[in-house]
């Protein structure tokens, strides 16, 4: 059985000794001190700081340690299946890393001369065009931190669209269906629009007739993901593009689920105006435990004019950044993006080719049906909606049959899969199932490591029906066992800060 | 296949209607490339960059080149760090959890706040983000902000801040020392105001120092103070709660993160100890608790309620991935120097900084730094009394293998012929010296 290092290291404050150090710094030189004077004459009066930092005083080995014990309590997608349903936790080759750390793209600036960075602009260039013809879009925007940030910029683009054909006033209203991820609804809210929430139809996909109930001369758009969070293609798309466009609002394509699409089916054809892309989904960029990310957006022609500024433009013979964009929403943030990320992206790209890139979604979409496939033979789990339909990149069960006759929910089948030392699915998502597992395996996992879940899946509801109690309790193989995230958002004990802590000690 | 009943992998896109099936390849490479051929290519490509190991470069400007502990690239290249997701599952996520608190608690540290988030994409969003935060809380609709401002943050802003219905005023500043007049502050100010928004150090590089006048004001009209700050200056400036800022943002990229040609870039957010403000803070935050049985300290998302996964369109923020990896770095870099590093590395780049301009309001016909104020990293080097451009004088130090200041003649108009140069504790005296002798001669002309 697995078992997770469990290192009980201290808080980085508990650590080390006064007077360590842990990095010698260049200095200046004496001549330099001489010249300019000595440095507390030189920081006005008023903003010296007078208290000392209280930062822990470490040397290099420490440091090293103490940290390098904590990546041993992770997990990450190297250690095994991440199946993390909309995550897309796929491999993420090694030979990205090494390019995306090379000193002529780490120490570069942003503001350097255009002649000194060709290359780099020539690269998101092409990242740019490589990114458009794979989603069937006119042009794309590179500057997106992530996905939410992507979709943020395209629901302002709905706004500088509907400024500019004057119905900016009238068109408040943005339509979500309620399997949608919560980034959705809380992205067309921060710009401004009222969110309607869709209810899905009896087959987890949109009703077309509610569609058309909810749609009026309010409706700036609709944003979709499609494949659903359900894993279901929603087959109305053509019908549904057709209501949204002739009631005057635009629709938005969430990228999350792209992954099984990949040169196989693209947004644009399907008739989506503005998709979002998650670089660190779909092209296998190493998410971070949170990021960074990059979440590029694609548009159709009519509203490229938006795009934020500066675009990368191309004569035939040298790039350049262009700011003479008057019809530009302007910036959503400094510079153009995550290149870090998006050059690891372009090298993924370069590695799988058209011809890879299809494979990966048809072997994501062969994955997922297999599991799906797999885990219905087992007792306790049931799979809501049709299942004869095949699933793409994911599949979603419910637990509820479990929970009712043994007490183990979602939530503890999550927690003991982590014994078995495999990620847990994302769970209580999408919202309209009950007690539901999102499984999304991605096609970067062999048979064995399928399998190996579908087991630890067995054994874990047939736990459930002899030994509840034990399942209750999980994990027991990790660093920790469960714990009090009550407490923990208390205001009474919250403790966000070691400071705090301390106060509240 | 065998195992599901399928013969053909399209059995699975039976579903898809024939018309939106891609009918020809994409206009993209067609076929994928080997390990070592992709390496070849994108380092060949790479190689014809140039960057600040070739030659002595000045630019800053919200992007600021410091030195990376070799410590620092070797952790967050840890790939059960590196390739993990955000730790919905803390159980078997506590090192990325701990290390993001640890991040969140230096940060505190570094500028006095007693809570911090555990990154936003960067400082401009940032800042987007705490103009909404201030006008929520306060339910106000006015932000002021300095006319001394970097222009991507300003834009930025106006992105973020009109959807809110938040309107932003500018504060003049005083010609002389580039300083916030308080004057224009106090003429602008009033009870609809949410925020007032300061940096310090300036965008161009001077320290602000009427800091205690301006929160004064700020809060006799019950509005937040906002401060934008650079954090690698908080080693010897005051920390911004110490004139009692309400929210802190600013941008932690230099602290143990590279430029990358601009991103991935993080964003600071932090704020004082006040339900009324850590509830409508936007973004992950990683407190510190317990097991459920009591015996082990650990750590896991905290305050979730207020984010888009459970409180969708009502969240105070649409924010998910953020940098959380840039964060682990930051913490990385924080822990390594300690106090006296901290300090050490404020004072080297002022130094050197002040170095810089020492040498070059020597050289004829400069002016620099514009304002009379103390300069931290970045100064003003203003060209007005030579005959040439900004731009033509960059192209003549490019020629000599330097890279000149940011040209600020578009975005600050009334500053004439005027570039913002970076000096930080990365260049050599040499670099300096070699910068000084250049400008001497193209001003004479050579």
């Amino acid at each position: 059985m697995y078992r997770q290092a469990s290192w009980n290291e201290p808080a980085i404050f508990d650590l080390g000794r006064n007077g360590r150090r842990g990095h010698v710094l260049p200095e200046a030189e004496e001549e330099i001190k001489r010249a300019v004077g000595d440095v507390s004459s030189l920081i006005p009066k008023a903003m010296h700081r007078t208290s000392k930092l209280n930062l822990p005083e470490l040397s290099e080995v420490e440091v090293a340690r103490h940290f390098t014990r904590l990546s041993e309590m992770n997990y990450g997608v190297d250690s095994g299946l991440y199946p993390l349903g909309s995550c897309t936790m796929k491999y993420n080759p090694k030979i990205n890393e090494l390019l995306a750390i090379l000193p002529t793209l780490s120490m570069v600036h942003p503001y350097q001369d255009e002649s000194t960075v060709q290359s780099l602009l020539e690269i998101l260039y092409r990242l740019e065009r490589w990114l458009s013809e794979i989603t069937g879009t006119y042009e794309v925007c590179l500057h997106p931190a992530a996905g939410a940030q992507g979709e943020l910029l395209g629901t302002l683009l709905m706004h500088a669209f509907l400024r500019s054909n004057g119905e900016y006033e009238k068109r408040t209203e943005v339509i979500v269906p309620d399997s949608a991820h919560g980034t959705n609804p809380a992205s067309a809210a921060m710009a401004g629009f009222n969110v309607v929430v869709l209810p899905s139809g009896a087959d987890g996909c949109i009703n077309v007739e509610a569609l058309k109930s909810a749609v009026s001369e309010k409706t700036a758009g609709l944003m979709l993901t499609n494949p659903n969070t359900l894993g279901l293609f929603e087959r109305s798309i053509g019908e549904i593009a057709k209501i949204v466009h002739e009631a005057g609002g635009l629709l938005y394509y969430d990228g999350a689920n792209l992954n099984p699409l990949l040169g196989k089916v693209r947004p644009g054809d399907m008739g989506f105006d503005i998709v979002h892309i998650n670089i660190h989904k779909t092209f296998s960029t190493p998410h971070g435990g949170g990021g960074p990310g990059a979440g590029p957006v694609g548009v159709s022609e009519n509203l490229a004019q938006f795009l934020p500024i500066p675009r990368i433009v191309y004569d035939g013979q040298r790039y350049r950044l262009d700011y003479d964009k008057p019809n530009s929403i302007g910036k959503i943030r400094s510079f153009y993006g995550n290149v870090a990320v998006l050059v690891r992206a372009y090298a993924y790209i370069l590695s799988l080719g058209f011809e890879g890139l299809k494979e990966a979604a048809e072997v994501s979409v062969l994955n997922a049906n297999y599991l799906m496939k797999k885990l219905r033979e087992i007792k306790g789990l049931n799979l809501p909606y049709d299942g004869k339909k095949p699933r793409k990149h994911e599949c979603v069960f419910s637990a509820k049959p479990l929970k009712s006759e043994t007490g183990v929910s979602a939530l503890n089948i999550a927690k003991r899969l982590l014994d078995y030392g495999l990620h847990a699915p994302t769970i209580y998502f999408p919202l309209i199932v009950e007690e539901a597992l999102m499984i999304e395996p991605t096609e970067t996992f062999e048979k064995e490591e399928l399998d190996r879940f579908v087991d630890a899946m067995r054994k874990i509801c047939q736990e459930a029906y002899a030994n509840p109690e034990y399942v209750l309790k999980a994990p027991y193989n990790t660093a920790v066992s469960r714990l009090d995230e009550v407490r923990a958002s208390h205001p009474k004990t919250m403790a966000l800060s070691w400071r705090m802590h301390m106060k509240k000690k | 296949m065998w195992e599901i009943g399928i013969r053909d992998i399209e059995e699975l896109y039976r579903d898809i209607p024939e018309k939106y099936r891609l009918k020809k390849p994409l206009n993209i490479p067609e076929k994928g490339l080997s390990e070592f051929e992709v390496k070849r290519d994108v380092e060949a490509l790479l190689s014809k960059s140039k960057t600040y190991t070739d030659m002595p470069m000045f630019l800053g400007a919200g992007c600021w080149p410091h030195y990376v502990p070799a410590v620092v690239k070797e952790i967050v290249q840890r790939s059960e760090l590196l390739t993990s997701y955000t730790p919905y599952q803390p159980e078997i996520s506590q090192g990325m959890l701990q290390a993001l608190f640890e991040y969140q608690s230096m940060m505190c540290e570094l500028t006095g706040m007693e809570v911090s988030n555990c990154s936003m994409y960067d400082w401009a969003s940032a800042l987007g983000e705490a103009a909404r935060m201030a006008a929520r809380i306060k339910g106000r609709n006015e932000i002021l902000i300095p006319k001394i401002i970097h222009p991507e943050r300003a834009a930025t802003l106006k992105v973020y801040a009109e959807p809110a219905g938040i309107k932003i005023k500018q504060v003049a500043y005083d010609t002389e020392t580039g300083q916030i007049s308080l004057e224009d502050l106090r003429s602008k100010i009033s009870d609809k105001t949410a925020a007032v928004y300061i940096e310090n150090p300036s965008y161009l590089g001077f320290i602000e120092t009427q800091v205690d006048e301006i929160s004064r004001q700020t809060h006799s009209h019950n509005a937040l103070l906002i401060t934008g700050v650079d954090p690698t200056s908080l080693g010897i400036l005051k920390p911004p709660s110490e004139y009692d800022t309400d929210i802190v943002v600013g941008e932690a990229q230099p602290l143990g993160n590279e430029m990358n040609f601009g991103g991935p870039l993080l964003g600071i957010m932090a704020c004082r100890d006040d339900m009324n403000l850590i509830r409508q803070m936007p973004g992950r935050i990683i407190g510190l608790t317990t097991t459920q049985d009591n015996s082990k300290q650990g750590f896991c998302m905290t305050l979730q309620t207020r984010e888009q996964h459970i409180r969708r369109e009502k969240a105070t923020s649409n924010i998910c991935t953020n940098e959380a990896l840039c964060a682990v770095a930051s913490a990385v870099y924080m822990a390594l120097l300690g106090p006296e590093g901290l300090r050490e590395l404020g004072e080297t780049i002022m130094y050197k900084a002040n170095y810089a301009i020492h040498l070059l309001s020597k050289v004829d016909q400069v002016k620099t730094p514009i304002f009379k104020s103390a300069h931290f990293k970045e100064f003003t080097v203003n060209f007005n009394q030579t005959s040439l451009s900004v731009k033509e004088v960059n192209r003549r130090l490019l020629k000599r293998q330097i890279h000149g200041g940011k040209d600020l003649s578009k975005e600050f108009p009334e500053l004439g012929q005027t570039a913002l140069y970076c000096v930080t504790e990365i260049h050599s005296k040499e670099g300096i010296e070699r910068l000084a002798k250049a400008l001497e001669e193209i001003l004479r002309g050579e």
